[in-house]
């Protein structure tokens, strides 16, 4: 399983950098959006004593209050932000993108189309 | 006396809720203007200058409560949890230092913003008092994930008033400066939750200590995490090769917002000192001073590289933006030092050169201005070119002072025109670190605390060693820079204005520049007493124990009905 997440991050994130660094605006949010599900994987990889697999997230009766036997929960929480407040950011990104294009008529990130040789 | 003894009474019966204030303050003035019609413009100006004065009161309240001679950082335990598990806000000496910072500047902006600027768009002021808030929590709390928060808060509110007044320059700025905003989110994501998974605690001061004990095999992923979490923040600070963002951006925005926007920078410099002494510490064992070598070495190009910038720009809006760069980096080359001294020296150049970039933002905007006689860019300056010389590089026609003395001599200087020369004048002083002003007393302790790290008399036989010449050279060679870039742009708007009327300035435009150029010349009179409050300050960053053993014996209140003991296991 850490071999799939893991895989999964760099994948996210390897398509994430190289959109960032493509000139077209559509590119640099899709770019932005990967890299922020990448992160909030990895987020959620960063507990406590690794990947939570087969945990149990909520208390049961009966089971011993550890780590060992429950889901850390913190990285949840975070994470539970982390995609709040990039998808606020992304929405907000988004409604500067539509203004450049319509402002410059092209969806080059510098508003200027480079010249052609 | 009875007075100050009657508001330390009062503070000390509002402590800690009071430190609640800098945060609580705007939000809920954001809040109450949100509610306001875009038509009720006078009211939420109104309430905008009010939060600022009160913030900025409270803000130096909680300075004087912070600085009492036997003072231990005050904690306060949002949610009532014990110290490494629920959020924790602290307010110790750097922390109220850079409150006060912000609200002086917030309060100026605010001033300079009502003479014309905060109705060139909507929603002005709730973005305006949302930023500060952003800025006053990320200056207070304790909690790693709680700053991303309170950055992201700033950075939001920031997005918006960059944007403010629209046009097609602040919407290209906009988008490169939220995109290189956004990733440096995800970085600060990835280096706190790696630092969590390795020491289990998003609580700063429960870091150092955990560090201390990390087990061997976790040190190059903790050194990983640090170097990620640290270009987040040194994106925001604006080190060189991460700065390119930065003139565009705020030489795009309206004045107001690039004046505030100079304490943006400093929340970068701030988060790395804090967490740089608390994590890396001399208590660290082998990762004591982790990457000190990066941020002096990065912090010394930034340097060069504001500097050749102020150099190089034609434009004033460049000028103050590679001024911000040029301060930025002095503060980064010299925390990365870690000695006590020279960050006592640094604690006094953060204050005067951040209200002195602060006024330059805003006199940038009166001087462009008078000479485009009212438009907001004459057509020379879309491109960076000189305006006043030809190919030839001589004079035009008409230019020539030297021929007409008659005229000169005895010429009458309008009060505005000279109310702006000295401005620009004092912004030099300070800028580029001449005598007498307080530019000068900073850069001044910090050359003495590289001669003598020990202080004087002390240190006898110890060189500064090869980085600490340097940077000695850097600090006064890009002084002469920075005052050549100034002395240029000075002559330029000043003294070849011989066909221009006088500028119209007003009251409310003049205050604000006034009142951070006095600020400066009060850190200059008051020298003693604020470099006294720095040593303190970088006393208590070099030992952070007190606020460590503040925070992690910070007692929650007791419930009506809380049980007498939960169980509670460490992660």
């Amino acid at each position: 399983m850490e071999i799939v997440i893991a895989l999964a991050i760099g994948v996210l994130t390897g398509s994430g950098v190289w959109l960032l660094l493509r000139p077209r605006t559509f590119q640099v949010i899709m770019g932005l959006a990967l890299l922020s599900y990448a992160v909030n994987l990895f987020i959620f990889s960063m507990g406590r004593l690794g990947l939570a697999l087969g945990k149990e997230p909520i208390l049961q009766a009966g089971l011993p209050t550890d780590l060992v036997h429950y889901a850390d929960p913190m990285p949840q929480a975070l994470t539970l932000t982390a995609i709040v407040i990039g998808f606020a950011m992304t929405a907000l990104f988004l409604v500067v993108i539509l203004a450049s294009r319509g402002m410059s008529g092209t969806d080059h990130v510098d508003g200027q189309e480079p010249p052609t040789p | 006396m009875t007075a100050l003894n009657a508001l330390t009474a009062l503070t000390e019966a509002l402590m800690p809720h009071l430190m609640l204030a800098p945060i609580l303050l705007p939000l809920l003035a954001a809040a109450l203007m949100l509610l306001l019609r875009e038509e009720r413009q006078r009211l939420k100006l109104a309430l905008n200058l009010g939060a600022c004065l009160l913030g900025l009161l409270v803000s130096i309240t909680l300075l004087f409560w912070a600085d009492r001679p036997d003072a231990t950082p005050d904690v306060y335990l949002a949610g009532n949890w014990r110290a490494p598990y629920g959020i924790a806000l602290v307010l110790d000496r750097l922390s109220a230092l850079m409150l006060v910072l912000t609200s002086t500047v917030a309060l100026a902006t605010a001033l300079f913003a009502a003479a014309r600027w905060h109705r060139a768009g909507v929603h002005f002021h709730p973005l305006f008092q949302l930023q500060v808030m952003g800025l006053c929590g990320a200056f207070l709390t304790a909690d790693l994930f709680n700053l991303f928060v309170f950055f992201e808060i700033m950075l939001a509110a920031s997005y918006g008033l960059l944007l403010h007044g629209s046009g097609r320059a602040r919407v290209q700025a906009g988008l490169h400066f939220i995109a290189i905003n956004l990733a440096a989110s995800s970085l600060f994501l990835i280096g706190a939750s790696m630092l969590y998974g390795i020491t289990g605690t998003l609580n700063m001061a429960d870091l150092g200590p955990r560090i201390a004990q990390l087990a061997e095999a976790d040190r190059g992923l903790l050194h990983a995490a640090a170097g990620i979490l640290a270009t987040a923040f040194l994106i925001k600070a604006a080190i060189w090769p991460l700065n390119f963002w930065l003139v565009p951006a705020y030489s795009a925005a309206t004045a107001p917002v690039g004046a505030l926007f100079a304490i943006m920078t400093k929340v970068g410099i701030y988060a790395i000192l804090r967490l740089w002494m608390l994590l890396f510490g001399e208590d660290a064992g082998e990762s004591a001073q982790f990457g000190s070598l990066w941020l002096v070495g990065g912090g010394m190009v930034t340097m060069a590289f504001g500097a050749l910038g102020m150099l190089g720009s034609q434009r004033l809006g460049h000028l103050a933006g590679f001024a911000a760069i040029f301060s930025s980096g002095t503060l980064l080359a010299a925390a990365g030092f870690g000695q006590p001294m020279l960050t006592a020296g640094l604690l006094y150049y953060l204050p005067s050169s951040t209200l002195a970039v602060c006024a330059l933002f805003l006199l940038t905007d009166l001087i462009d201005r008078w000479r485009n006689d009212g438009a907001n860019f004459a057509p020379y300056e879309e491109k960076d070119d000189a305006p006043f010389l030809n190919a030839q590089l001589v004079p035009a026609e008409g230019l020539n002072l030297d021929a007409d003395e008659e005229i000169l001599t005895g010429q009458v200087i309008p009060a505005a025109v000279a109310f702006l020369g000295l401005a620009f004048m004092v912004c030099t002083l300070v800028i580029s670190g001449l005598p007498p002003l307080s530019g000068f007393v900073g850069k001044f302790a910090m050359l003495t605390a590289l001669l003598n790290p020990l202080g004087l008399g002390a240190s006898s036989g110890l060189q500064p060693g090869p980085a600490g010449w340097m940077l000695m050279a850097l600090l006064i060679g890009t002084g002469l820079l920075g005052l050549i870039a100034l002395t240029r742009a000075g002559i330029r708007h000043f003294w070849t204005t011989h066909d221009r009327p006088a500028p119209q300035l007003r009251v409310l435009e003049g205050l604000p520049v006034a009142v951070l150029l006095l600020a400066c010349a009060a850190l200059t009179v008051q020298a003693g007493p604020a470099m006294r409050y720095a040593q303190s300050t970088a006393d208590a960053l070099h030992d952070p124990s007190a606020y460590v053993a503040a925070v992690m014996s910070a007692e929650p209140l007791p419930g009506p009905q809380t049980p007498a003991s939960l169980p509670m296991e460490s992660p």
